[in-house]
Formats: C-alpha cells, sequence, structure tokens
C-alpha cells in the first residue's frame, strides 16, 4: 500500500422518517459538519466519493450525479459507489483507495438517502431488486429473503426468537443516548415477541425503520492527517465481496461473503486473532438477527454461538465486545447507505473517546464497521484503529 | 504522481441494436469469456477486483451488482458497481492496483437499451426533479441548448456540426462493431429531422447493445501477461455544476478539468501535438468539436474548422474518431467510454483491420455520461 | 478541543404525520413509468418454455458435476460454458420458509403468503427455487418437509414460474 489513510472529521444529520430537506440539503449538513470537525474548506478537498441505495428511494436517474453541489463534487473527481445495503461501509472503502493509491491527499466521503419520496411505502422499490422473471412475479418483498434467511439460522443452530429478541433490545435501548436516534426506547423481549407478526418469524420490532438522513466523513493520507489532529483514527482494514446473484442455491445460516470481506480486511489490518483484538463493533443489525448472523461472519463468534453472547451481555456497551453501541440501525434509524456511513462515524467517535454518554466503558483502541447488502450477498468491512 | 498500469486483455460481445437471443447476464459472459482469453488469465484465480459500470433504470432493476458476478467469474470476491462511464471504472481499477490491493483487475459496463421500452422517460427522470422535470420534451433539449450556446460564443458554424456526423458516419462504414455506418453528404445531415433545434436526428448518436470488459494489471504483472499491453499512463475524470442553467454551456468544464488531470499525470505539457489519435465524445456532433477545443487539441473555436479542412479525418494529421465514434458504431451508455478505450486499444496494438491508421503510439479517449449530466472522463494511452 | 464540543447540535428538521396532514410543506408529484421488455435469454427461455408444458429444466456442469436451477448457461464456479440440460423433478424439500403478511408495497395482507426455498429433488442439494407453499397450515410447515409442485392446467400455463400455483405437501 502508498498510503496509510486516516478519517479526520465525521458528520451526520438527524434520521427521521421523514425529514425536511431534500436530499441534497441533507448531504451538504453532514458534509458541512465533517469538514468544520476536520477544520477543512472544501477547497482542501481533492476528491469526493458518494454512496447511496437504489435511485428509486429519493426517486431520480442518476442519484449521485443530482447529490453533486450538496456531496461537494462539483469541479472534483467525484465516484457514486455502490453495493446495495453495503453502501454505507463502502464509502469510504471507496475514499480509501482515492487516499491509499497516492492519487489524492484528501477526500470526502458522503453517504445520503432519502427513503421518504418513494410512495405509498419505501419497501416497494425493494420489489425491483428481485429477478424480473423468476422472483418478482412471486409478489416478493425484501422482508421474505429476511424472514427466510433467519428461519434458516434459527433452524441450523437451533436458536429461539427470544434471544434473537435481546438484540432489538439492546439496540433501541443504546439508541436512546445517540442525539440522532429515531427509535431509541427501552423495551423488553416481551415487547419484540408481543410485536404484531410482519413476516414470520420477523415481526415489527425486529427491524429497522426506513429513514431519510445523512452521513459523512474526511479522509487524508497519512503526511496531511498529521498536520491536522494529534488524534487520527486509521483506516487500516478494508474488504468487501459478493457472493453468486442465485441466493437460493446458497447457505443461507451463514454468510461467507462477509466472512471472506472480513478476512480480506483483517489481513491488511495485520489482524489475525478478530475475536481478541477487535475491541468494538458496529455490525450490521437492519433485522436483530443480522448482528448474531454477521458477527459469526466476522468471526466475532463461532457458528451458532452470537446468540448466547448477545443473551450473557457480552455485546453490551460495558462488555466485553460492545456490538452496536451507536444503536445501530435498529435504533438510530437506516436510510440505507447513510446507515453504514453512520456505523463509520460511530467508530471514529468511540476510538476518540468522543461517543459522550455512548462511550464504551473498555478502553477501545481498534474497532470495526461492517455493512451488508443486495440479495443476502455482500459484505463490507472496515477496521479502524486509533 | 506517475500512472503504471497495463491494459492486458479487452473482450466485447454485442455491437447491434438489439441482442434478443441474449440476457444481460449472458451478453457480459461472452465479453468476458473473450477478455480473458485475451489476457490468458482465470478469473476465478487470477483477479482480485471487479469493477461494473452501470445505472439501476438502464437495467430496470434496482442494486445491479446483484445481478452482476456470476458471468464474470467473480463469485465471492471483491465486486462493486461505480455509477458512471466505464472510464471511471477504468480509473477506479488503477486506484485498486495502486494501492496494492489488486495486481489484476476487471471493468465491466454494457448497454441493454433494446430492453428498455421508453428510455426518454428514463433520461428525463435524471433532471432536477423541481426545477426541471416539469419541461416535457425529448431531453436532448439540453443539448440543443448547449449547442446554441456553442455556436453563438466560438462562431462555430452549423456547417461544421454536420462534417463531423458525416466524417464519423463513413469512418462506421469501415468497422465491424458499426451500426450506424453511412455514406452522406451535409446536406443530407442538415436536412434530417429536427431533434432539438439546431440539433437534427443524424446528428444524434443512436443506442445499441453490447457489453465491453478490460482486464488491467499492475506494470510488473503486464510484463508476465500477453505481449501487448498498452498502458494507461494519465487518467482524470470531472464533474460541473448538476445546475444546468449554472454552466457555462459553450464549455465541456469537466472535460477541460478531466484532461488537465490525465495530462499532468502523464507529463503531457503540448496535447496539440501530442497524440496520435483520439476517440472523444461524439453523443451529439456538436460535442465531439467541444470535447476538441476542451481536450487542448484544437484551440477555441478551431475545432470546427479544423474539421471541415480535414484535419480530424482518418488521413489527417489527427485522426479522430476513426472508428465512427458513437455517431457511427452506435451509443453505448455506460459502456459508451469503454467503447472509445476499446477502438484506441486496437489501433495502438495494430489490431485495428481495415480501420488500422499507421503508426499510431499516442492516443487519448474522452467520454461523457450524457444528458443531463457535466460529468466526462479523460485519458492517455500508449504502447 | 475535542470534536464533540465542536459539536452543538445535529442539523435536520423532522417532518411529522400531523406536518403533513396539514399540508405544512410543499411536495412534487410524479408518476414515473419506465417500461421494461427484457431478454429472457438462452437458459431462461428454455426454462419458461419447459414450465409451460410442466417440467422444470436444469443445466449441468460437467466439471464440478453441480446440476443447477434455474438454469444458467455459465457455470458460476468453474466460469465456463454449462453442458447439457437435465431434467430435475417437481417434488422437493422445503429448505426454509415464512409467513408474510404484507404485500410489496408493504400494506397489511388479509390473508397471508406462505413463502419458501425449496429444494428440488434431482438437482444438487442445495439448489433451491423461491415460491410459494398452499394446502397446508401454516403451523404445520416444517424445514425439512417434502413437497410437491402443483401445476395450473395445460390451458393455462403461459411459460412463467406462476406456471407452478405453488408446492404443497405430500406425505415422506
Amino acid at each position: 500500500m502508498k498510503n496509510r489513510v486516516a478519517i479526520v472529521g465525521a458528520g451526520m444529520t438527524l434520521f427521521r422518517r421523514r425529514m425536511l430537506e431534500s436530499p441534497k440539503e441533507l448531504s451538504f449538513e453532514a458534509t458541512r459538519m465533517a469538514l468544520d470537525s476536520a477544520g477543512l474548506e472544501l477547497k482542501d478537498i481533492q476528491s469526493v466519493v458518494s454512496g447511496s441505495a437504489p435511485d428509486a428511494f429519493d426517486g431520480m436517474h442518476m442519484k449521485g450525479e443530482y447529490l453533486l453541489d450538496g456531496t461537494g463534487g462539483i469541479g472534483k473527481p467525484n465516484q457514486r459507489v455502490y453495493v446495495g445495503g453495503g453502501t454505507g461501509v463502502f464509502t469510504p472503502i471507496g475514499g480509501w483507495w482515492n487516499v491509499a493509491s497516492g492519487m489524492y491527499d484528501t477526500c470526502l466521503c458522503v453517504a445520503e438517502e432519502k427513503m421518504s419520496p418513494l410512495h405509498p411505502h419505501p419497501q416497494y422499490a425493494f420489489w425491483s431488486i428481485f429477478d424480473q422473471i423468476l422472483e418478482r412475479p412471486l409478489g416478493t418483498t425484501l422482508l421474505w429473503i429476511f424472514s427466510l434467511e433467519m428461519r434458516r439460522y434459527m433452524h441450523k443452530y437451533g436458536i429461539k426468537e427470544e434471544e434473537i429478541a435481546s438484540v432489538a433490545v439492546k439496540n433501541k435501548g443504546n439508541a436512546v443516548d445517540h442525539p440522532c436516534a429515531q427509535l431509541g426506547a427501552k423495551i423488553t423481549v416481551e415487547d419484540v415477541m408481543n410485536s404484531e407478526p410482519i413476516c414470520w418469524p420477523v415481526k415489527r420490532l425486529d427491524v429497522s425503520p426506513p429513514s431519510d438522513g445523512a452521513a459523512a466523513v474526511v479522509l487524508a493520507s497519512e503526511k496531511v492527517a498529521k498536520k491536522l489532529t494529534d488524534q487520527p483514527v486509521w483506516l487500516d482494514g478494508v474488504g468487501w465481496t459478493l457472493d453468486s446473484t442465485h441466493w437460493t442455491n446458497r447457505d443461507l445460516a451463514y454468510p461467507e461473503y462477509v466472512e471472506k470481506a472480513a478476512w480480506m480486511a483483517y489481513k491488511m489490518a495485520g489482524i489475525k486473532k478478530p475475536r481478541k483484538e477487535i475491541d468494538i463493533a458496529e455490525v450490521y443489525d437492519p433485522f436483530d438477527y443480522k448482528e448474531l448472523h454477521h458477527m459469526e461472519g466476522l468471526q466475532l463468534a463461532g457458528k451458532g454461538e452470537a446468540p448466547q453472547m448477545a443473551v450473557d451481555g457480552v455485546t453490551q456497551r460495558d462488555g466485553d465486545l460492545p456490538v452496536c453501541p451507536s444503536g445501530g440501525l435498529l435504533g438510530v434509524g437506516n436510510p440505507i447507505a447513510a446507515a453504514g456511513m453512520m456505523k463509520i462515524c460511530e467508530v471514529f467517535w468511540q476510538l476518540r473517546g468522543e461517543a459522550g454518554k455512548r462511550q464504551v466503558k473498555k478502553d477501545a483502541r481498534t474497532g470495526l464497521a461492517q455493512a451488508w447488502g443486495d440479495l443476502m450477498q455482500v459484505g463490507t468491512v472496515a477496521v479502524m484503529r486509533s | 504522481m506517475p500512472l503504471r498500469v497495463g491494459i492486458v486483455g479487452v473482450g466485447y460481445s454485442g455491437f447491434d441494436s438489439m441482442t434478443p437471443g441474449l440476457s444481460t447476464r449472458e451478453l457480459m459472459f461472452e465479453a468476458a469469456s473473450r477478455a480473458y482469453e485475451d489476457a490468458g488469465i482465470d478469473p476465478r484465480k487470477d483477479v482480485q477486483s471487479f469493477i461494473c459500470c452501470t445505472e439501476d433504470f438502464w437495467e430496470g432493476i434496482s442494486i445491479t451488482d446483484e445481478y452482476m458476478p456470476d458471468q464474470l467469474g467473480a463469485v465471492l470476491k471483491p465486486l462493486c458497481t461505480i455509477s458512471s462511464d466505464g472510464i471511471v471504472g477504468l480509473a477506479t481499477a488503477c486506484m485498486h492496483i495502486m494501492s496494492g490491493i489488486a495486481d489484476v483487475a476487471v471493468v465491466e459496463s454494457h448497454s441493454k437499451i433494446s430492453d428498455v421500452l421508453n428510455p426518454d422517460e428514463i433520461s428525463s427522470f435524471a433532471l432536477d426533479p423541481i426545477y426541471n422535470h416539469h419541461v416535457n420534451a425529448d431531453p436532448r433539449f439540453v443539448a440543443g441548448m448547449e449547442m446554441t450556446r456553442y455556436l453563438k460564443d466560438t462562431g462555430t458554424k452549423r456547417d461544421h456540426c454536420a462534417q463531423v456526423a458525416v466524417k464519423n458516419k463513413k469512418n462506421a462504414l469501415l468497422n465491424p462493431r458499426g451500426v450506424h455506418g453511412a455514406n452522406l453528404d451535409k446536406r443530407a445531415v442538415l436536412s434530417s429531422k429536427v431533434a432539438a433545434s439546431p440539433l437534427t436526428e443524424l446528428e444524434s448518436s443512436k443506442t445499441i447493445d453490447g457489453s465491453i470488459v478490460f482486464v488491467l494489471a499492475s506494470a510488473q504483472k503486464a510484463k508476465k501477461l500477453g505481449d501487448h499491453t498498452v498502458s494507461i499512463s494519465g487518467i482524470g475524470w470531472s464533474s460541473d455544476t448538476p445546475w444546468i442553467e449554472d454552466r457555462d454551456m459553450a464549455k465541456a468544464v469537466y472535460v477541460e478539468q478531466s484532461a488537465a488531470r490525465a495530462y499532468k499525470m502523464a507529463g503531457i505539457r503540448n496535447p496539440t501535438t501530442y497524440f496520435d489519435l483520439a476517440e472523444v465524445d461524439d453523443t451529439y456532433s456538436y460535442k465531439e468539436l467541444q470535447s476538441l477545443e476542451a481536450l487542448k487539441l484544437a484551440g477555441k473555436g478551431k475545432a470546427g474548422k479544423m474539421v471541415e479542412s480535414g484535419t480530424f479525418d482518418r488521413d489527417g494529421r489527427l485522426p479522430v474518431n476513426a472508428s465512427g465514434g458513437s455517431l457511427g458504431v452506435g451509443h453505448l451508455l455506460e459502456a459508451t467510454g469503454l467503447h472509445r478505450v476499446l477502438e484506441a486499444v486496437l489501433q495502438l496494438r495494430g489490431q485495428a483491420g481495415r480501420l488500422q491508421i499507421p503508426r499510431v503510439k499516442k492516443a487519448v479517449v474522452q467520454s461523457w455520461r450524457g444528458i443531463p449530466t457535466a460529468t466526462g472522463a479523460a485519458a492517455v494511452l500508449g504502447n | 478541543m475535542n470534536m464533540s464540543q465542536k459539536i452543538t447540535s445535529y442539523p435536520g428538521h423532522e417532518i411529522t404525520p400531523e406536518d403533513v396532514r396539514e399540508g405544512k410543506y410543499l411536495d412534487v408529484v410524479y408518476k414515473f413509468e419506465p417500461k421494461y421488455s427484457w431478454a429472457a435469454g438462452v437458459a431462461i427461455s428454455r426454462f419458461l418454455a419447459e414450465l409451460k408444458e410442466g417440467r422444470i429444466i436444469a443445466r449441468k456442469c460437467m466439471r464440478c458435476e453441480r446440476i443447477l436451477v434455474p438454469p444458467r448457461m455459465y457455470c458460476e464456479q468453474c466460469f465456463r460454458p454449462t453442458d447439457e440440460w437435465i431434467q430435475v423433478k417437481d417434488t422437493g424439500t422445503v429448505n426454509t420458509y415464512s409467513i408474510s403478511h404484507v404485500g410489496t408495497d408493504a400494506r397489511r395482507l388479509k390473508t397471508p403468503i406462505l413463502v419458501a426455498v425449496v429444494d428440488l429433488d434431482r438437482a444438487t442439494p442445495g439448489m433451491g427455487i423461491l415460491h410459494n407453499l398452499g394446502e397446508v397450515e401454516p403451523s404445520k410447515i416444517k424445514v425439512g418437509m417434502k413437497v410437491k409442485a402443483v401445476w395450473k392446467s395445460s390451458s393455462e400455463r403461459q411459460g412463467a414460474i406462476t406456471d407452478i400455483r405453488y408446492f404443497k405437501p405430500i406425505g415422506d
């Protein structure tokens, strides 16, 4: 690798079901905040990477072009990177290669999603992610693949719905302390179990909400970062992997694509024993079981063993391996790409000891953020160090 | 910063008005298989990064990267979408190679426009939803406005634009990939139906189907792969404002910026006399002239006269779109940039057949993402 | 000064459902209607034609010896063309299932849809397709349950995935 890459600033907007700000305005707000926190102006930025999931949400073709004035991309080399739900964590990975390659010294990474414009419901956009000939005629919804995967995961390892529900309880509880959170709440496992089934085994409180929001970070080469701050957070490992399109031909109980992405990032960061070396993890949690499923793929838990860790409190903020101390997608909200970037921001703040009420108890030096997407198919992983 | 990346393989499929027998994925498999054969690699073992350049609505699928890995040999490998022109995909591959995460990287882009029944609806959907979308017209009205301003500011003649269409369509008659080749005169071009005044139909490129795959490698790895490596020595990409009303419509500012970065990287001080070949944006006739000026291959307002005098003909001082370009071959949506690179690579390798221009050693390629964007990219190629 | 101290508030303004009802903010309404006619391609065209005849067809890769369904003309593991057509059975095993109470637009359904990945017999183990279940009580569905396709009548079949109405349980 040519250049070591640091994160030197972060920003995000409120996450809400519906925001007044336009997609451009949301992008601008998060970007401005990230620049301010780094003590930089747009003229100091050499390249821009933007991330946003389907154009169908915001409701325009070539969304990356439309967003340009909000993301600070005018007159600059701009790339919109895109791997479905994995886009949020992939956006700073895109920034990483802009800087690590030596092509640019500073890169602004902005993730935005405004899901509320799509009517009657943002879920409708997910219908068009399915195979147009073999699957859409069956009336597919995104919930189907999650519930099918959750059921298979439960079946293979004998996992109970209550164990999975404990993740929703933890994350929504953590989100109470997040100033941007949409659904922070103190709830119980019974609340989750009693919430209406929407696509059994998935129930209302197992799921993150649709949201509007944006988040951004500023990346800099080592040389520039050291001039800007004495507390850079190093982006030391990045990884991403896509599995086959044919999701019905795969072992749904284990996310091999997450494992492959994780090892790509771990190798780059020199991590050999992830469970010992990772201090905190922002694991992708659009559904509560997904956090557990992904912890296993990330090698932070053995196969089928993540649920017990959640039940035992290992993944609480004061636990041995805090997972989603931000409150995750389940608590803070899920504006798809922005939600993944929120996880990057959270690890950044945690590693600098700036997470306020959310600060984990242990001395966290190495953190991880991960996102997932497509047809149970893509893993994106970033390893960060203080 | 010097760039040291080699193009070691290329393959393509389609290049037809429609490809009803093949699905998008099957079309891609053909192109990929040929590219890997050309490079002498096995994608399952030798490639560390795959990049696709696509936009959802052209496919009719949200999150199109879902449908990309299998036919590229990319299952359980790093693959991503860059929602941009293929040359930005090549730039991404260069960065992957330079950052050390890949020795070999693959870039794919395609057009399956024959699957789309109302492409204008999609193009219009890229206009600002609040300020511009209410203009209920063929989206080429944006090109018409640009062309008007370009002609006025530069003093370029209407005839000069028509000559671009005449030249490129004629060149395409020699190209086996050329779908829209024709032997026309300026009068025929100018008297064809008006698309968006002053732009006529024969000055507007027509979309075709096709998939193009490139295999890129680090300089070190390229030495071991084949014997016809073409090197990328400079690459740049840029965007002007998304607000159509705010742009200087006479100029392709995004090309000026892209070219400045690519030339600087390649250490080129006098682009005007540096190149043996140029494959540049000719989505619309005036775009070629506007782009040539932005690329500094012609002085401001001079490109029109130069095309008129034959400077850019196949046997002229600087052949421009000797392949036939988009006007003669056809437009491939986000794969258009890769098409231009393909034509330049075949020339640099000496494999262009009847199209071959003698002694081509240095080429410049440049692309534009189309209406309503002001985004483009440029690359410097050599052998 | 650390960054958190610099941050005094997080930007953005929420629009509440009340705001919407009161018409407090303006929006621009547009119905986007892209139209497509997707070429099914070599593999899926044959697959659909076989469905019309009441059969399920797969492709075999001779190198990895997998029988692939849905069929494709290339093997994604070996990256080579697949070799031959193989008819698989219209019976199989429930790999996983779900009971869906909502439709594509997230509206609540009166009768839930039963969804499953069905691993088809004679295809390589684990080669499933997505489809619906029928003629079964939701509470009786089990992972590992044997099922069989219930076809539309030959006059009703159009060469579509919906030529199979659903899969129904059969005894072990």
